[in-house]
């Protein structure tokens, strides 16, 4: 397909990633950038809507022994309308969970983008199960889950950090982003969202997961000392005290 | 008290006019999520003819949120204009939509009622109106409003331009700018979402806009949509502020969670006034406000999400604004669900800002997690534009890089126009043709020669 001449000021597109001289017949849009439009909208919408294969997600994180969770949000249409339902466990899903003690559990929630999740976030829970310095319950797929959902999760496994890795509002240029929320000794229907340390855009165009797993291990640690999460954890802070005790062996709080 | 209607033999009792108004109210994901929605459709029915019977001063006699605890009740009622009021005083809610109809309620009789009209008047009769209801009395309605351009005039619409860019880069948001003078848009204002909320930030950005504005003369007002706290520490620096911006909500709860109150819009007015940038008499507020803010904050006090969003339209009224407008679909699916909730919402809101006097715009929106895309969007925009909507946004493409969500674009604004014989703020249709952006038959149509003045603004 042809694109009509375009706008004569269209060279100011490098200076932006916005839309911008696209070019118009009489007044409407050309074909061509119709089409673009509804490719990216398309892509988004299908992202909303995609299930996630939890069974191959369990399979990449089987030697962790994890555990497959739903929200009482039984479907994508309920999950959308009632965020209240997808921040509480399914009546047979609480059962599955048995109570220990740990420093941390990771969520793997298919949130807002499904697709994002099954992309990159089985690498990203593996990064970070990896760390030393914390005991982590065994992982958690949950599926219709909110970000909440992590709250319940985490006190009926006994675990003092809440870690969802959660698939994000999915926009027309940026479907694949991941966001991780680190919550301090969660209460089920108490927590706040300013009580919450988010560490957003992983993946896709934004954050390497190296990088991300780096930044979410610096507000573990510092969570731990501080006793809380939230505005008043900087992650500025954080990042700087893991780089200087990185190699320091650390004492995993629960055990204390 | 509580109230009741008879429908179809099955008698229903309303708890009080909170559960009435809300189980009158068109259905919607808020109001189903927040467990005010009526059960079923009789119901719904049944609380409309409730409703139709209500005394118009009962919303006076009985406010919804408690006056001794909340700011906006009391705004609302110690403000309320008795003398404005009295041609209505007597009507029901029924028979006030069928005055709003009549011949008798003309653009002027209607304007001169707006400040007698409380917020849950107007959303009370929205219920009973249907969406060529909302239209046909939006339609008779002018709110013109004035800075360097003219607001609202019958047979005008306006565009703002929204430029944002996810790092706030001058050179990109200028590019984009430029792009929307290109296209003839702008005449609302040029108003800019920050990624960052800072005043040193803020600055940078109004200063840029400034200096565009002054070497082109382009009849244009600036904003940068920042809290309205770094919008004072802005003035207080001497930065080129035109229009204070604030999101506003209908409760106090809910302007809380906004960081705001009546008095610190209060003081960010003054501090705006005394700046004498405008013409004496010019308008110098822009809010925005938008369904479902109050049940997200936790702060609707049991009231429907329309109604509630109501209210929010008594605290623009109080400041006299250039800019009005409900943001109708970026909220997301849990309060307005599809394409259908959305118009609705959006016809609602124009409907109950014109009629309470504020000069409304809106931004026709949706998020990609509703179930909605650009066909609703264009039903929308046509049908807004055909109500006689002051303004809408021009985002360029209808993607707005910045905050993830789709709006109006350039383009659509290009259609509204011409499919409906609309032309631009007068001020900026001049200098739109003095620009060679805009031809002799008033179309746009740049032509290179006479664009490359503003051109120069980027080189290559």
């Amino acid at each position: 397909m042809t694109l009509p001449p375009g706008d004569f000021w269209d060279y100011l597109r490098r200076a932006t990633p916005a839309r911008i001289a696209l070019g118009r017949v009489g007044d409407g849009l050309p074909t061509r950038r119709v089409l673009e439009f509804e490719l990216a909208h398309a892509r988004a919408r299908d992202a909303v809507k995609a299930k996630l294969d939890h069974e191959t997600l369990m399979a990449e994180l089987a030697e962790w022994r994890p555990i497959l969770v739903r929200s009482e949000a039984h479907d994508r249409i309920t999950f959308l309308q009632r965020p209240d339902l997808g921040r509480r466990l399914a009546l047979d899903s609480s059962e599955k969970l048995a109570p220990g003690t740990y420093d941390a559990t990771i969520v793997i929630a298919d949130g807002l983008s499904a697709g994002a999740v099954q992309a990159q976030v089985g690498l990203l829970c593996k990064m970070l199960l990896a760390a030393q310095n914390f005991v982590f319950a065994p992982p958690v797929v949950a599926l219709q889950a909110r970000v909440a959902l992590g709250d319940e999760i985490a006190a009926r496994q006994g675990a003092a950090l809440a870690v969802v890795l959660i698939g994000e509002r999915p926009g027309l240029s940026s479907r694949d982003s991941v966001g991780a929320y680190i919550t301090f000794d969660p209460k089920p229907g108490e927590t706040k969202d300013a009580e919450r340390n988010c560490v957003s855009n992983i993946g896709g165009h934004g954050l390497s997961l190296d990088e991300a797993s780096r930044r979410i291990l610096a507000i573990m640690a510092l969570a731990r000392t501080l006793r809380r999460t939230g505005t008043s954890l900087k992650e500025d802070e954080a990042v700087n005290q893991y780089l200087q005790s990185n190699m320091k062996k650390t004492i995993p709080f629960s055990r204390i | 008290m509580s109230y009741g209607c008879n429908a179809g033999g099955t008698h229903y009792v309303f708890a009080d006019l909170r559960t009435l108004l809300a189980r009158a109210s068109p259905d919607r994901a808020g109001d189903r999520l927040a467990g005010l929605a009526a059960e079923s459709g009789e119901e719904r029915v049944a609380a409309r003819m409730a409703l139709a019977d209500l005394p118009l001063a009962r919303f006076l006699e009985d406010p919804l949120v408690p006056y001794e605890t909340d700011e906006v009740t009391r705004l609302i009622l110690d403000t309320h204009d008795r003398q404005a009021f009295a041609p209505i005083a007597a009507m029901t809610a029924g028979e006030f939509r069928d005055f709003l109809l009549s011949d008798e309620a003309t653009g002027e009789t209607l304007a001169r009622i707006a400040p007698g009209i409380a917020p849950e008047m107007a959303a009370g009769v929205s219920k009973l109106m249907r969406n060529q209801d909302l239209i046909a009395v939006a339609k008779k309605i002018s709110v013109v409003t004035r800075f360097r351009t003219t607001i609202g005039l019958p047979g005008r619409l306006c565009v703002r331009i929204q430029p944002n860019h996810p790092a706030d880069d001058l050179a990109g948001i200028g590019a984009s700018i430029i792009d929307g003078l290109m296209y003839g848009c702008g005449d609302a204002c040029i108003g800019i979402n920050p990624a960052s909320d800072s005043a040193k930030q803020a600055l940078a950005l109004l200063e840029r806009i400034e200096e565009l504005r002054l070497r082109f003369e382009i009849p244009v007002q600036s904003c940068v949509l920042a809290h309205v706290t770094t919008t004072m520490q802005v003035m207080e620096r001497g930065g080129p502020v035109d229009l204070v911006f604030q999101s506003i909500a209908g409760s106090e709860v809910a302007n809380r969670a906004f960081g705001v109150n009546l008095a610190l819009l209060d003081e960010a007015h003054s501090g705006v006034q005394a700046l004498r940038r405008a013409p004496p008499g010019a308008n110098l507020m822009y809010f925005e406000t938008g369904q479902g803010a109050a049940l997200s904050a936790q702060a609707h006090h049991g009231v429907d999400q329309q109604t509630v969003e109501a209210r929010a339209y008594a605290v623009a009224r109080r400041y006299a604004p250039l800019l009005v407008n409900t943001v109708v679909g970026f909220i997301g699916p849990e309060y307005l669900y599809d394409g259908k909730e959305i118009i609705r919402a959006g016809l609602e809101d124009h409907f109950c800002g014109k009629l309470m006097g504020l000069p409304m715009g809106a931004d026709v929106c949706y998020t990609n997690h509703a179930e909605a895309d650009q066909d609703d969007m264009d039903n929308l925009l046509t049908l807004l534009c055909i109500a006689g909507c002051n303004y809408i946004m021009g985002v360029p493409g209808a993607d707005d890089i910045m905050l993830g969500y789709q709006s109006t674009s350039y383009h659509d604004a290009l259609y509204a126009r011409a499919v409906l014989g609309l032309r631009p703020a007068p001020e900026f249709e001049a200098w739109l043709k003095a620009f060679g952006i805009m031809d002799a038959n008033s179309r746009v149509r740049p032509s290179p020669s006479g664009a490359a003045r503003l051109l120069a603004a980027a080189p290559r």
